[in-house]
């Protein structure tokens, strides 16, 4: 499955992310703006791969092609099967309920919601049977240390128990794959550890494949390899 | 669950939920208000009419049951009409148009007379001794008192004459305010002659059969003749064509008005819950359930706007009753609930079409990066 400049794949072995020669351009007005330019990429399952690059290197771009929130211009997508690129938007709109979960970097929490309605809507909305909700709900807050909160709305929590938070709704659907975006970018240095040592225990114990882009090379370390973006392109990824 | 997501949004925004339902509910209370009048009007006039005793009423030709009264029948008339078979009783009575509305009136009796028919008054101030001892003696009712702050003893103007109230009765026989029948004769330029004649029959199962004699008596050709219970039905608020298209103005008011305000409201909602809508759609939230979110949240603003509607229904018909008794009676009318409802929820849901297409055609991406 694996081609030459097709990084992170051994032969053999069926990527659940498979991205080919992917190109964006963003158009307002008579400006275009070439946000990726030939991205090539390949994720097994199971997986914790981090992405780095600075601002305006495509990498969120890259996150919200392989999520389903947009689409591409051209090149070949295929998350979990279904190629992203090729389907409709109700399509992509099924890819995010049942496959693809993100966790943003400003936690993106429901706000008049509390953390177990938070993670509930998620449930509800990948169609999950109402009578197994709570059990699921249970299980993926205790996980996350969190039961405690559960009743408390987004303005009575701290950022890290936020994350947390998001973390569990992005979770209790059991998706294919996790895309954090920044996931730490607004957190102090004790909660970020400790969001980073959460996601490395999901892959670790779960075998939860990870997408996680990040500015801070440290937090990268924590995934099996690091990719780097700039213009557009991956310039540089480890085998 | 899309029930709990509208309630915590209902709930979260409370001050623009409660304006939203204010909004809504002030037209609805003016619908509720409007058919409430006309429907007290008629229940008062209903009930003033059954408490006049009689079984059949006769009019002359053209007389119209809003256009207030004159007297064009001749008083012997009333001899006539007492000699028809199973009538027992026959009352002339005269009815000048005393105020600014047509049922506003001042009924001129013959006291012994409409006692014997009517049963008399139930006095509240004053007694039957004091009832029309001199010509400018008037006899008015509790509402009639209550929206003149007049009492027993008390001076009011009517038909440009000064009346002393000899009485305040209980009201729900025929008219609000009484006078001798001959004053108002001379008053009306109409001595011998009387605006009505109502009949009191030997027994009520009677009516049908002296109902068709009247009819079929040539002298009484082109006249109204008609039971108590057909002017009930007659004179229901349906019945007249002002008021029905008088309250379906105030029906399209009400549709617009709710229409604008949920529209407002509910754009202002997805503006605010740009985000919001963003990270559902993140979650995977079909359009379908974005635009049913917006719709339900729209649709319990208009049940809220119908229950506040009715409530202030009910505070507005106090404020009649405390204020303007006699002018303004206002009924509930909890048949007009549903219909209100349906006014309501349907400019409410029309209210919120546009909103919830520009919260489905929302990119995703560019609603998480609002701020």
């Amino acid at each position: 499955m694996s081609s030459p400049g097709a990084p992170g794949i051994s032969p053999g072995i069926s990527p659940i992310i498979h991205v080919r020669d992917l190109r964006k351009v963003y158009k307002t007005g008579k400006v275009s703006v070439e946000a990726l330019r030939g991205v090539n990429l390949d994720v097994p399952k199971g997986e914790f791969l981090s992405i780095v690059g600075p601002s305006g290197s495509g990498k969120s771009t890259l996150f919200h092609i392989v999520g389903g929130l947009t689409p591409p211009t051209s090149g070949e997508v295929v998350v979990g099967g279904m190629d992203v690129g090729k389907v409709s938007d109700a399509k992509r709109t099924e890819l995010r309920r049942t496959s693809v979960s993100f966790v943003f970097q400003k936690f993106n929490l429901l706000p008049n919601l509390t953390a177990r309605d938070n993670v509930r809507t998620a449930l509800y909305i990948a169609g999950r049977p109402m009578d197994h909700i709570e059990d699921e709900l249970r299980n993926v807050l205790q996980l996350l240390g969190i039961e405690g909160r559960l009743d408390h709305r987004p303005a009575e929590m701290s950022g890290g128990e936020q994350q947390r938070v998001a973390i569990a709704r992005a979770l209790a659907t059991r998706p294919a794959i996790l895309l954090a975006d920044e996931p730490t970018g607004n957190l102090d240095s004790t909660n970020s550890l400790a969001v980073l040592n959460l996601l490395r225990d999901l892959n670790q114990r779960l075998g939860q494949t990870i997408l996680m882009i990040t500015h801070n090379t440290e937090a990268a370390a924590f995934g099996h390899r690091t990719v780097h973006m700039r213009d557009g392109q991956i310039v540089e990824a480890p085998a | 669950m899309i029930l709990r997501l509208v309630w915590e949004n209902i709930r979260f925004r409370p001050m623009r939920t409660l304006l939203s339902v204010l909004l809504i509910g002030v037209p609805v209370m003016l619908i509720l208000t409007l058919v409430g009048v006309s429907h007290g009007f008629m229940e008062d006039s209903h009930r003033r009419m059954q408490g006049v005793g009689a079984d059949i009423f006769v009019w002359p030709p053209g007389h119209s049951f809003t256009g207030g009264s004159s007297a064009p029948l001749p008083e012997k008339s009333v001899d006539f009409l007492a000699k028809v078979p199973h009538v027992a009783q026959a009352e002339g009575v005269v009815q000048m148009l005393a105020g600014k509305l047509p049922w506003d009136t001042v009924t001129g009796i013959d006291y012994p007379i409409f006692k014997q028919m009517s049963g008399g008054f139930n006095f509240i101030e004053g007694n039957e001794s004091d009832v029309f001892r001199q010509p400018d003696d008037l006899v008015v009712d509790t509402e009639f008192a209550s929206e003149q702050h007049v009492h027993r003893g008390g001076k009011v103007k009517l038909l440009n004459r000064t009346w002393n109230v000899a009485a305040v009765v209980e009201s729900g026989k025929m008219a609000h305010a009484f006078a001798q029948i001959a004053v108002l004769q001379q008053l009306d330029n109409a001595v011998g002659r009387v605006s009505q004649v109502n009949l009191k029959l030997d027994n009520p199962a009677n009516v049908p059969l002296v109902l068709n004699e009247l009819k079929q008596t040539p002298a009484l050709d082109g006249y109204d003749i008609h039971s108590e219970k057909e002017v009930v039905d007659l004179t229901s608020a349906d019945s007249i064509p002002a008021i029905s298209v008088f309250v379906h103005v105030i029906e399209g008011i009400g549709v617009f008005t709710g229409l604008i305000v949920v529209s407002l409201s509910m754009y202002m909602a997805v503006l605010q819950r740009t985000r919001e809508i963003g990270i559902l759609k993140s979650l995977g939230a079909t359009k379908a359930f974005v635009m049913k979110l917006i719709l339900w949240e729209a649709g319990a603003m208009g049940v809220g706007g119908t229950i506040a509607g009715i409530a202030l229904s009910f505070v507005s018909q106090a404020v009649l009753k405390q204020f303007v008794p006699e002018s303004l009676p206002q009924a509930i009318v909890p048949i007009w609930w549903p219909i209100v409802l349906g006014i309501a929820l349907g400019s409410a849901l029309l209210g919120a079409v546009y909103p919830s297409m520009i919260a489905v055609r929302q990119d995703p991406i560019e609603a998480l990066a609002y701020e």
